[in-house]
């Protein structure tokens, strides 16, 4: 990580807004807005996801730090403007369950690191199913906070699999983090252990699948 | 020894017999008699009866009188979605707004009849055991419950941004959870389990929690008329050791991520640890696995007493079958005799 994305990391982990702010704004004055994104940000928000993993920041740090990144980029670069990776082919929902912070915080990390992404909120498998065919899904981004919802997932696979979805799924969310064999149980092609991770699958699929 | 004598024992940091186990088993009731979890959860009588049966089952040192979290809100106006396979989740957050704060008052104990039925429960099953086991009730601690009661994210932005709220919120919650753990104990409970997982280094950092819920737990433990368990629900809390063992409370529920053995340095002679096995993995164990899971965590903590086996999160999951339940039975059985001298 360079100097100014851990300036970035530090101001973000101190929740200090107005440090990130003058951060960014001076990195956007000579270089382009993904440029930024890609250089400064997406490390600090991996950075955070890193730390929170090992168990050395909180969840708190990151659903606040998270926001502030969304907003700073969506300023730049709103929601659906052409410099955006992913648009029409990137969806994450909430199955099964009613817990919708994970999903919020994947979400703002997503858009931070200049993703357009369908938000799906939270459905049941037959609704996704639907769903996931009408829109042509390619990446489904799945998060769970029950472990009869993150049994749903293998439900949702074999129903897509039944009409021929190719959809690659990547999960997370508290069961997966207790049983770390459970992503390869209910059939999803990856697991992140963080939000940021999500950004990560998100861009591996991206290169193999262009 | 009774479980009652040996759960005491323990408690005191001192060796009993055995190693007590907390097989905290809540929906298995329900498959015991057949009901869905529905039904289960909707009479006393089928409670009572559920929680019996495991006992001459399983033979674990507590009965447990918890029905399901979303259940403290069902006592504020909110609604609980039931499943078929899993616990109950709360419905829409009744706090909707932030302003919704200020309306807010906390329920009656004795009026409000989810609760009541917990309190019947506890009752009936002091009638059945009297002092020879354990009855453990719970109770989610006034930091904790407002992530059900208005939704995780705005509680998080009222916690940073609006202060004054969040004190009033505590204040409502103080309230309720300090009538509440005390008619549990009043009912017959022999401690009460203080669930608060936003208190764990996982959800927030110390020196936030320093400045919120630990203050909350200090004020609340302290009006609360018997023992408690602190449980983080498999949260983390090794930063934090010192500042749990300051509210007195008896006992820590440990998180499968974190190092029985760490937490036993830290706090010896101080806090009964409880824990740490992992209910999510528990599902396919073999009678292998079990056997080196329960005898690794005896190896960690058992010593000197102070520890109490049992899952990591205060409740094991619906999907974990009964032989491995019998499995870790067994092993507690054949490994848990004091003095523990496979231990090394
Ligand atoms: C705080 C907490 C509580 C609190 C608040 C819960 C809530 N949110 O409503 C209280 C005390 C009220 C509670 C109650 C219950 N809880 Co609870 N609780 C927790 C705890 C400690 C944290 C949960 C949380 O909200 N975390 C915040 C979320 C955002 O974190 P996360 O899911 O890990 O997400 C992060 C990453 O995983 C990742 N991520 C998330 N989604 C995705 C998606 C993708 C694609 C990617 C890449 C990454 C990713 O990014 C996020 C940010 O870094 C966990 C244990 C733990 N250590 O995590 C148990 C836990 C979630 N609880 C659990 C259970 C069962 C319950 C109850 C049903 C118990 C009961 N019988 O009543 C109730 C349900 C309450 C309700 N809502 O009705 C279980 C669920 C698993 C299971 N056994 O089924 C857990 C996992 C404990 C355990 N180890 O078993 N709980």
């Amino acid at each position: 990580m360079d100097e100014f994305s851990s300036e970035l990391y530090e101001a973000l982990v101190s929740l200090d807004r107005l440090r990130a702010e003058t951060l960014f704004q001076q990195a956007i004055g000579h270089k382009p807005p993904m440029q930024v994104i890609e250089e400064l940000i997406v490390p600090a928000l991996e950075q955070l996801g890193e730390k929170w993993n090992a168990g050395q920041i909180a969840l708190s740090q990151i659903y606040m730090s998270s926001r502030i990144c969304e907003d700073m980029v969506e300023r730049v670069l709103p929601s659906m403007a052409s410099g955006r990776k992913g648009h029409r082919h990137l969806a994450i929902v909430v199955l099964s369950d009613y817990h919708l912070l994970g999903k919020r915080i994947v979400l703002s990390v997503m858009r931070a690191s200049g993703f357009d992404i369908f938000d799906y909120g939270r459905m049941d498998v037959d609704e996704l199913v639907e769903r996931v065919l009408a829109d042509e899904v390619k990446i489904l981004l799945i998060s769970v906070l029950m472990l009869p919802a993150a049994l749903k997932v293998k439900e949702l696979r074999s129903a897509l699999d039944a009409k021929g979805s190719r959809v690659r799924i990547a999960v997370g969310g508290a069961p997966f983090l207790f049983d770390p064999d459970l992503w390869r149980e209910v059939g999803a092609d990856a697991m992140g252990r963080t939000a940021a991770d999500a950004v990560a699958i998100v861009h591996r699929w991206m290169e193999e699948m262009a | 020894m009774t479980s009652m004598q040996r759960v005491l024992t323990t408690l005191a940091h001192q060796e009993p017999d055995r190693v007590p186990l907390f097989l905290l088993t809540t929906l298995h009731g329900a498959r015991e008699l057949g009901l869905s979890i529905r039904d289960y959860f909707s009479r006393s009588e089928h409670v009572v009866e559920g929680q019996m049966r495991l006992l001459s089952k399983y033979r674990s040192d507590c009965l447990y009188a918890f029905y399901y979290a979303a259940l403290e809100v069902e006592a504020f106006g909110g609604e609980t979605l039931f499943i078929d396979d899993g616990p109950p989740n709360t419905g829409m957050p009744i706090l909707r707004r932030s302003e919704d704060i200020d309306r807010l008052e906390p329920p009656r104990v004795a009026e409000t009849s989810c609760l009541c039925r917990v309190l019947e429960t506890i009752r009936r099953l002091k009638e059945r055991v009297g002092d020879t086991v354990p009855i453990i009730g719970a109770a989610i601690s006034p930091f904790s419950l407002p992530i059900m009661q208005m939704g995780f994210d705005r509680y998080l932005e009222l916690i940073y941004e609006q202060p004054q709220r969040f004190d009033r919120l505590m204040a409502i919650n103080q309230t309720f959870c300090v009538d509440w753990a005390n008619a549990q104990l009043a009912a017959g409970a022999t401690a009460v389990g203080y669930f608060d997982p936003m208190a764990s280094s996982t959800i927030i950092p110390r020196d936030l929690y320093l400045k919120t819920g630990h203050r909350v737990a200090m004020e609340t433990l302290a009006r609360i008329n018997g023992p408690t368990a602190t449980h983080l629900a498999s949260g983390r809390g090794l930063g934090i050791v010192d500042d749990i063992a300051a509210t007195k409370t008896a006992a820590i529920g440990v998180s499968a991520l974190e190092d029985l053995a760490e937490w036993k340095t830290a706090t010896r002679g101080r806090l009964t640890l409880l824990g740490n096995l992992n209910g999510v993995t528990m599902r396919h164990w073999t009678a292998t696995l079990a056997e080196s899971e329960v005898r690794g965590a005896i190896a960690k903590a058992g010593r000197g007493g102070g520890f109490i086996l049992a899952d990591n999160h205060g409740e094991i999951p619906w999907q974990v079958p009964e032989d491995v339940l019998l499995a870790i039975r067994d092993v507690v059985d054949r490994w848990g005799c004091y003095p523990l001298d496979w231990v090394e």
